[in-house]
């Protein structure tokens, strides 16, 4: 299941969802809203994502999940709009039989993730600068998990 | 010349003061016909230009995809998910 939300991410709800009794492994990544990045102070970041083609996307990644590694289920979920500092802006939840095959499928997915998927944030500093996260072009990248 | 509508995101979006912008192509304008149009238009955001992607239809294109009527063009600057 793949999804953008508009809402809290309700990653315990999420962690329970892909629970199976054949999956002994069950590994939830959450990405959330970092204060400091160098000396530059975040106090919220926008996320801006191209729904349609970011959940086709985020599909794709779950598709890739279950081709290589013997998942009982898999999540991603990111969130849209305006988050504060703490906030969980993605969660990626997988289970599988062992925790060798739930730890590399869910860092497989949230890499991916932010490889591959149209979502964009910006990072609103305490100074009120606003500065979209472009990677590869200046200014540097700013803001969440990284 | 045929027009087509190209999506904008984030930078690029504001940069441009809207979700679109349209643009004339020539007939046979493929993905790289649209990334030069686009080039001479904003001659100050070629550095982040150079390093988005264009997706038709919802997949990312290379650079040789011909742009067909109706197609679904967007701009992906590099994206910051997560």
């Amino acid at each position: 299941m793949v999804s953008l939300s508009t809402d809290a991410i309700d990653y315990e709800t999420l962690t329970e969802a892909v629970r199976r009794p054949g999956s002994g492994a069950v590994v939830t990544f959450l990405g959330t809203v970092r204060d400091l990045t160098g000396d530059e102070r975040t106090v919220a970041l926008e996320y801006e994502a191209y729904p349609p083609m970011a959940e086709r996307k985020m599909a794709e990644i779950e598709a890739e999940v279950r081709a290589r590694w013997p998942v009982g289920d898999v999540v991603l979920v990111h969130r849209r709009g305006r988050l504060g500092v703490g906030e969980v802006s993605v969660a990626v939840a997988v289970s599988a039989p062992h925790r060798a095959e739930a730890f590399a499928a869910c860092r497989y997915a949230i890499d991916r993730l932010k490889e591959v998927v149209p979502i964009w944030k910006k990072d609103l500093a305490d100074d009120g600068q606003e500065k979209w996260v472009h990677p590869g072009c200046s200014p540097a990248s700013a803001g969440g998990e990284a | 010349m045929p027009q087509i509508a190209i999506r904008l995101f984030a930078h690029l979006r504001e940069r441009a003061g809207g979700p679109a912008i349209t643009i004339e192509v020539p007939d046979t304008a493929t993905v790289a016909t649209v990334r030069q149009c686009l080039a001479r238009l904003w001659p100050d955001a070629v550095g982040l230009l150079e390093k988005s992607a264009v997706a038709v239809n919802e997949e990312y294109a290379a650079a040789d995809r011909t742009i067909r009527p109706g197609d679904d063009v967007a701009l992906i600057p590099p994206v910051s998910g997560g």
